[in-house]
């Protein structure tokens, strides 16, 4: 049913269809609206045989989400930056453990600095957790990618995160179709686990294992992540059979045919993009993109393919790793290591800060143009940067980095 | 502010047209204005970056006309301005940066009337759809009533309608052209 | 708690205690039918105070829930000595996540059990008191604070002994551990403020909160055997002596216990909402240092010289407790 709501109301709803039995979790900004938005339904009826803990921290959130999936419930939680980075130990815990918990993630930056906007050092933090990550490309794909993430999760028994970006996706109102119960009920099937604490038949869950054993069983946690890089298409095919739109799957092209330059990106800024691959299309400039959906599994060979006749790379990336460049880049290299393309990494949107089409139309064409550093932040105020680096090297104690910068900024034009 | 983008979102949905609104994401410091921006389109929008080129602008609060840069990126000829006020733009002395298509309409004094709070959204929204026939009242009034549950939204919506009426019947109204998206 | 006149504590099942008692009040661990939840094969120490503790807790939470029961057990001692991969000596359904959220996995089986309408499944936390007090507190207090239906069980050995015996925030004042050695001009544990977690319990007034010893093992028993139907957040501490941490012998774990208890260092005592219910008298009173000199980690107190001082400061949080939980001369039984 197409609806006009709140990228985190159609989050919610749609979680709320999959009849999660305990939901769990801690309040952070830009998750809050689905959570309350759970609460509210499961405190009113709406969302029976559900139970919702208000809970201390991340970390008793998802050390809940923990205990209930172990104990045979489909359990829900959803989370972001800082708190997801408290969280951290229960992270690697539920993957270790192999248990089926869908976790929302509404991209926010890390600090310090605090910055409550959004970027994805969040979710990066966490790649190599063993959970599979999933990036929305718009609040319909953000609904649509819960539901995928039950069957897979629970499929798999490996943990879920679905991200979209904070604010950008989270708080924006976008028309969404939003399936119905009957929809969701014939395409999920209840939660079966593979392990489960039940008095009729125990088991031990959680032992210490030692070198004799480690390694393989660590083994088995890669080649979960092996399996659902082939599971990820189909259900995103199982989707389309059964709702009727494309949503999910390892990645997503747009205009790459002929394209000399590719550009690749992670969630929202996907949909600027594309405009900007066709305002310079229609100057006959042979641009194209490819959005990446599945990032943990990382589709290796599938991004190779896509990247493969085009003569240089433009990674958009909202993560950076200081010193070395971009998360996302540096994953997009590896994929392409045979190869000769050339890849520019462009450090872009890092706090909220905003990727316009005018800029990525500027940046591409400079691309083409093999005008690019390897390395570029895009947008950036180096006056702002080069007056704190003389500062710190006039005096000794020039005082917290951010400050200064923002007392700078106060006497410079505001810049959205 | 925030709430006037999403109704006038909803309004457009309703209409059967594609409609994005978000707040503004970035730093809000000290005297900053608080934005919200609203796109709406007959195709779907990509596009996620703020509006800094508006077809429309409203403005909520008059105290923020002296702040530098507000009306800088309006489409002029063409662009619309909306202001809450209970004075005349030529009274306001801003003519010269808000082009033939600028209105005031005292929304808060009317909300005041009608609702008994100063909360004028739902009022700018009904002027609004007057001034650039971009919506239909009962588009309006309709996402007012689903924003805003019983008796309340009842009472924004006929501040919405008292001051559609308004603008309709001022003499500006006769400057005012429907620009297509 | 019932009252008996027997001497002797029964240790199986043709003990002339239990013979001598109606069957309700014969022991779990006097049954043959007992679960034997921990069996044996774990590889605890010698005279493990935690191990003892944790078969007659558990034994009777199983019998309490008709052997209905899952347990989720913090990081530490219990854990370790009781699942070494590949073997496992629980017969329950039993869960190790990490080592500060057992309070918070156990709300968690919980809630998944009330979802599934299964609320006859009891859910025991265990961990020690590094897993409870410290690092475990924030998720312990969630659990309170929401009555989750939880009964939490913490084996209170005074410090982080699995990881070689480091301080813990229930280590007492004076007691010499890998971080508060015995050297300087303040040697052993800092006098701090304490941290009695069974206090902290009844501030969130939660429905039944209860200290236990394993020397007296029927009454721990009885505890537990009364926590477990309650519908709600429950505390039990158990306190449980290491021989190895504590330096003791391993033949007198028992009777270290019984000296902490009667000596009123470690009081008994349940609580309900709040308000301390029951406490079990001192039988005879016993001073603090004889409590003391049998282990190795306060000797420091009396070799080389007599720290007059710090002992009698030791003697004084025994006479507080004594004052304050009324353990002498009309303590109710």
């Amino acid at each position: 049913m197409w609806k006009q709501i709140e990228g985190s109301r159609a989050v919610a709803e749609t979680v709320a269809m999959c009849r999660p039995q305990v939901i769990c979790a801690y309040p952070i900004t830009p998750q809050t609206h689905i959570v309350e938005g759970l609460g509210e339904m499961v405190k009113s009826g709406a969302l029976a045989g559900c139970e919702f803990l208000n809970v201390e921290s991340e970390f008793g959130a998802l050390s809940v989400a923990i205990g209930a999936s172990a104990a045979g419930a489909r359990t829900y939680t959803a989370t972001a930056s800082q708190g997801l980075l408290f969280m951290a130990e229960a992270v690697y815990n539920a993957a270790g453990l192999g248990l089926p918990i869908v976790m929302t993630i509404g991209n926010r930056a890390i600090g310090a600095p605090i910055n409550i906007w959004n970027d994805h050092s969040d979710s990066m933090s966490m790649r190599d957790s063993g959970w599979i990550q999933l990036h929305a490309e718009s609040n319909q794909e953000a609904a649509d990618l819960h539901i995928q993430a039950f069957r897979l999760a629970e499929e798999l028994s490996c943990p879920v995160m679905v991200c979209m970006d904070g604010f950008i996706l989270t708080h924006a109102y976008d028309r969404i179709d939003v399936p119905l119960q009957q929809q969701v009920d014939a395409w999920l099937a209840p939660f079966e686990p593979r392990q489960v604490l039940d008095p009729a038949a125990p088991v031990s869950i959680g032992a210490m294992v030692g070198p004799e054993a480690f390694s393989e069983v660590r083994y088995l946690a890669h080649h979960k992540q092996l399996q659902a890089l082939d599971r990820i298409p189909e259900i995103s095919g199982e989707f389309l059979e059964a709702f009727g739109r494309e949503s999910g799957g390892l990645l997503r092209p747009y205009r790459i045919e002929g394209a000399d330059t590719i550009v690749v990106a992670l969630g929202s800024v996907t949909g600027t993009i594309q405009e900007a691959v066709d305002e310079l299309r229609a100057d006959n400039v042979a641009v194209g993109s490819i959005s990446i959906c599945s990032y943990r599994p990382f589709p290796l060979e599938a991004v190779g393919r896509a990247l493969s006749d085009a003569k240089r790379v433009v990674v958009i990336d909202k993560s950076l790793a200081p010193g070395l460049g971009g998360m996302l880049a540096t994953d997009v290299q590896m994929a392409l290591s045979a190869r000769r393309q050339r890849v520019y990494t462009v450090i872009a949107g890092l706090g909220g800060r905003t990727i316009t089409k005018a800029s990525l139309v500027k940046l591409f064409l400079q691309a083409r143009a093999d005008a690019l550093e390897s390395v570029t932040f895009l947008d950036l105020n180096w006056d702002l940067v080069n007056r704190q680096l003389s500062r710190e090297m006039a005096t000794r104690r020039s005082g917290p980095a951010a400050e200064n910068i923002l007392k700078d900024l106060g006497a410079l034009p505001s810049k959205i | 502010m925030v709430s006037a983008a999403e109704m006038l979102s909803i309004a457009a949905f309703l209409e059967g047209r594609y409609a994005q609104a978000f707040p503004s994401f970035g730093s809000e410091r000290m005297g900053a204005p608080v934005m919200a921006f609203c796109r709406i389109s007959d195709r779907p929008i990509r596009l996620r970056e703020p509006v800094t080129e508006p077809d429309a602008l409203i403005i909520q609060d008059p105290t923020l006309l002296h702040q530098a840069g507000l009306f800088e990126g309006l489409q002029l000829p063409g662009g619309y301005v909306l202001i809450n006020s209970s004075r005349s733009i030529d009274e306001l002395g801003i003519g010269s940066y808000v082009g033939d298509h600028a209105v005031t309409v005292a929304a808060t004094e009317l909300a005041l009337r009608f609702v008994g709070r100063p909360l004028p959204n739902s009022t700018l929204l009904g002027a609004f759809a007057a001034m650039t026939a971009e919506l239909r009242l009962e588009s309006v009034l309709a996402a007012i009533r689903q924003k805003f549950a019983g008796k309340i939204g009842e009472a924004n919506a006929a501040a919405a309608q008292a001051a559609y009426e308004l603008i309709s019947r001022s003499d500006t109204r006769e400057k005012i052209h429907v620009e297509a998206d | 708690m019932p009252f008996y006149q027997i001497k002797f504590y029964q240790t199986g099942t043709f003990t002339v205690g239990n013979r001598l008692l109606e069957d309700s009040d014969r022991a779990v661990q006097s049954d043959v039918k007992r679960s034997n939840a921990l069996n044996s094969g774990h590889r605890a120490c010698q005279g493990c105070g935690e191990a003892l503790g944790a078969r007659y807790a558990v034994d009777a939470a199983m019998r309490a829930s008709g052997g209905n029961l899952v347990a989720v057990n913090a990081t530490g001692c219990l854990e370790v000595f009781s699942t070494p991969y590949p073997e496992t000596s629980w017969q329950v359904p039993w869960m190790h996540s990490l080592f500060g959220n057992a309070a918070a996995v156990a709300a968690g089986v919980a809630a998944a059990m009330k979802a599934q309408g299964r609320t006859n499944v009891r859910v025991i936390a265990q961990g020690g008191d590094g897993g409870t007090a410290d690092i475990g507190m924030g998720c312990l207090s969630g659990m309170f604070e929401r009555n989750d239906d939880v009964l939490y069980i913490c084996y209170d050995n005074e410090a982080y002994m699995n990881t070689g015996v480091q301080r813990s925030g229930t280590t007492p004042a004076g007691a010499r551990t890998a971080t508060t050695p015995s050297v300087g001009s303040q040697p052993g544990n800092v006098f701090g403020q304490g941290k009695s977690v069974p206090l902290i319990a009844m501030a969130h007034g939660i429905p039944y909160v209860a200290t236990a010893s394993v020397a007296n093992l029927h009454d721990l028993e009885y505890k537990v055997e009364k926590a477990v139907p309650i519908h709600g957040a429950r505390y039990i501490h158990i306190h449980v002596p290491c021989p190895l941490g504590w330096g003791s012998e391993p033949h007198d774990t028992i009777k270290v216990a019984r000296m902490a208890v009667e000596s009123g260092l470690f009081p008994l005592f349940e609580a309900e909402f709040g308000e301390v219910t029951e406490r079990t008298a001192i039988r005879r009173r016993q001073p603090a240092e004889e409590y003391l000199k049998l282990q190795k980690r306060f000797a420091h107190l009396f070799r080389p010289v007599r720290d007059e001082e710090r002992i009698a400061a030791i003697q004084g949080i025994a006479d507080r407790n004594i004052r304050r939980f009324e353990l002498e001369n009309g303590g109710a039984s």
